[in-house]
């Protein structure tokens, strides 16, 4: 049968949705499907991959690799294959794909319409500014448009989905030397240092590890972690586990937590280390837990992640000792700089500092984040739709000034509002 | 020098599973299909996937006229041959109820057709004294059951002609092996009504090759389906006509 009738969430599981689920396994099929919103494999944490009582087409099985020039390293692909499997092809081959998120489950459709950016932003920028051409899907219609399809271009990069089903990619991949990574691990003791050196560092991919939990002096306290990629032989990557059932509530207890990040913390040793691991350990060391999400219980998690300008470095400081202090935060966040590389209309990426933080599903979470997205408009940043649940139309207005560029060119992509998700109604993005 | 494998029905789900984890091997693959478009676009995944050569050819079971071709490619290919058979059809029963003459075409898709090509394939295999077959049917051929008996006498009928040809290529080397799966999370049980034990596209194909390299007769896939079939074979005719599971 065509439709499936299906309960579903996005990766945090705090909001779900019951519709219906087309899954195509060839364009002649997708073809033949009315217009509704394409969902990749929801890694978004909120409701950007949810239409609750309307229908999805979900494009996961639509993944294969259709053209690859050796030459230029250009490769088309159908837009469900996964940006892990698409590094694992072409990796020994000496092409990685520019930009990787910090999973690989991410499809390479889910990796345009959220404009995703990897732990090289500072250098090469977003996911979206390394894609030559797409070929969209618009009622029935193939077109296929390049970076000078100007207004349509940049509604379709980071637009969540809303110009059209994204069919088929070609992305530049970016040469590398091989498929190992070397990688510097350095505990750093707290906020100031760990901003110091996330300036300085001159690697080409460079992620500070924070635990949230820590207070007082020891703020801001992590490990930084600076890779290149490497040839030579490594160990197969572990294979991966998953979580089989919800986990308790003690699993995520407050006691727990603390010695999790002191281990974690802990396990670098003090003067730091250079170990060499397989790629995808490097790029996606959360994926090796299969359904990590449900160790959060069914009332599921959310996460908080803000970009701040780099003079507001301050502001984000005063929002992780919030955080810390209320003791609701979990294992693990993660603190980036930023570049300025963005390629659409409602890309995340601006030129400064990123957090995030992950808190089970809580009220008082809940109102803390609503605090917290507060600061972050104050302070001239914005928060990444790709893991928003709770911000509302206002703050949205406020923090994409581009919003209504991108009304434009999307009311005239899908006039009848057809591609609208859970999403954008609670947004109110599209404006209607 | 390379392995070559004829898959027939190269657009179906498994199929595509299979013949990734083949391309990595470095194969020459033969897809044969009806879905010429998405044979070029799978063609095209396998070459990036490590395939040593990827043909498309046009094939639909219900006509011999269309297996000339592909046997002719296949009689020059050096190397091993091997074929894999993916094609089945499974209407609703109840669209079988209302126009029985369908019948020859479910019986052709799973059981003749593709016999009809073995047949003429396993002389080529026999003068080359290796390779393998491996033949896709269903658990649902281990019984007839109410909800979809035509279909699985189809893949009864094929699991017979594997057994048999089993019994005579296994005397030139040729490795026969069938293939039960239960349940697959592909577009052929997507959305009907939940189903016990389904398992993946990707988990049958790794079962599949699991099997080929230890030498297998007949698999099962998902594994458990062994033990659910032993039990629903061993009910008493009595009791089973009653029941409808
Ligand atoms: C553990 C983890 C780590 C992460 N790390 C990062 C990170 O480091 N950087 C970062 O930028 N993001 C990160 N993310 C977020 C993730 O990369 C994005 O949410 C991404 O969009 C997920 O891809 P998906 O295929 O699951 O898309 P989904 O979540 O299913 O969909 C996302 C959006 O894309 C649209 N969409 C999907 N496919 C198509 C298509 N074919 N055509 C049109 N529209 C489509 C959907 O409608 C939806 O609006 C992380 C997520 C997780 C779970
Ligand atoms: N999915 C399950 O739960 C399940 C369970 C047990 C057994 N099986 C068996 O597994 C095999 C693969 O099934 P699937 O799940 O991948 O579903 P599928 O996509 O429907 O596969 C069936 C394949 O058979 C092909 N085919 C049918 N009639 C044909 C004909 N006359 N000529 C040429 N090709 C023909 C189809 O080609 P077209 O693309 O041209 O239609 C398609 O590639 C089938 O034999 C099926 O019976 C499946």
């Amino acid at each position: 049968m065509t439709w499936k009738t299906c309960t579903y969430s996005g990766w945090g599981r705090a909001l779900t949705a019951t519709g219906d689920i087309a899954r195509p396994e060839r364009a002649s099929v997708l073809a033949k499907l009315p217009a509704a919103p394409a969902i990749g494999n929801k890694r978004s944490y909120g409701d950007a991959p949810l239409n609750n009582n309307g229908r999805v087409i979900d494009m996961t099985r639509l993944d294969r690799v259709l053209d690859f020039d050796a030459a230029t390293g250009v490769v088309t692909v159908e837009s469900g294959l996964t940006i892990g499997e698409l590094a694992r092809l072409f990796a020994p081959k000496g092409w990685l794909p520019p930009v990787m998120p910090g999973t690989g489950f991410a499809t390479i459709g889910g990796c345009i319409a959220m404009d995703v950016h990897g732990k090289n932003h500072h250098h090469i920028g977003s996911f979206g500014q390394h894609v030559t051409a797409i070929t969209l899907l618009q009622n029935g219609k193939q077109r296929r448009i390049t970076p000078k399809d100007d207004t349509l271009w940049r509604a379709t990069i980071g637009g969540l989905g809303q110009t059209g089903v994204i069919v088929n990619t070609s992305i530049q991949m970016l040469a590398c030397k091989g498929d190992v990574m070397m990688v510097t691990e350095r505990r750093v003791d707290g906020w100031d240092e760990h901003i110091v050196q996330l300036d300085a560092s001159q690697a080409s991919y460079t992620v500070g590890w924070i635990d949230a939990t820590a207070r007082g002096d020891a703020l801001g306290r992590g490990i930084l972690e600076e890779g290149e990629t490497g040839a030579g032989l490594v160990p197969k990557p572990n294979p991966s586990k998953s979580v089989p059932f919800n986990a308790p509530h003690f699993a995520l207890s407050k006691p727990i937590v603390r010695a999790f990040n002191a281990a974690y913390f802990r396990r670098v040793p003090s003067d730091g280390r250079t170990v060499v691991k397989p790629i995808q350990d490097f790029f996606f060391p959360l994926d090796r837990i299969h359904d990590w999400n449900k160790l959060y219980g069914k009332r599921g998690f959310h996460q908080f992640q803000c970009v701040v300008p780099l003079d507001q470095a301050d502001a984000l400081r005063a929002m992780l000792e919030k955080i810390a202090n209320s003791g609701l935060a979990s294992p693990l966040a993660v603190l980036k700089r930023m570049g300025e590389g963005r390629a659409g209309y409602l890309s995340f990426p601006m030129e400064g500092y990123t957090l995030a933080v992950d808190f089970p599903n809580r009220a008082a979470a809940c109102e803390l984040i609503g605090e917290l997205e507060d600061m972050t408009t104050s302070a001239g940043g914005r928060l990444y739709l790709a893991k928003d649940a709770l911000a509302t139309p206002e703050q949205m207005a406020a923090m994409y000034p581009e919003l209504p560029a991108w009304q434009k060119a999307v009311t005239k992509a899908d006039p009848t509002g057809a591609l609208a998700t859970d999403m954008t109604r609670r947004l109110n993005l599209r404006n209607t | 020098m390379s392995d070559t494998w004829i898959i027939l029905g190269a657009t179906s789900a498994i199929a595509r599973a299979f013949m990734r984890d083949r391309a990595e091997t470095g194969a020459t693959l033969i897809l044969c299909g009806r879905d010429m478009d998405d044979m070029k676009a799978s063609a095209a995944d396998l070459h990036a996937r490590g395939a040593a050569d990827v043909h498309v050819m046009a094939l639909d079971v219900r006509n011999a006229k269309t297996f000339t071709p592909i046997l002719d490619l296949a009689a020059n290919q050096h190397g091993m041959l091997n074929a894999a058979v993916f094609t089945g059809s499974m209407p609703d029963q109840a669209v079988i109820d209302a126009d029985p003459s369908l019948i020859d075409g479910v019986i052709m898709d799973s059981f003749t057709g593709p016999a009809q090509f073995l047949q003429r394939l396993a002389p080529m295999m026999e003068v080359r004294g290796g390779g393998a077959v491996v033949g896709v049917g269903s658990v649902a051929g281990d019984r007839g059951r109410l909800g979809n008996y035509v279909y699985g006498a189809a893949k009864a009928g094929f699991a017979t002609y594997m057994s048999g040809l089993r019994n005579r290529l296994g005397r030139s080397g040729v490795h026969v092996m069938t293939v039960k799966p239960g349940p697959v999370d592909t577009a052929m049980t997507w959305g009907l009504d939940s189903m016990p034990f389904m398992t993946t596209p990707d988990a049958a194909a790794h079962d599949i090759s699991k099997g080929l390299r230890k030498g297998r007769n007949v698999i099962y896939t998902a594994g458990i389906w062994r033990l659910v079939m032993l039990v629903i074979r061993n009910v008493p005719e009595p009791i089973f006509k009653k029941l409808s599971i």
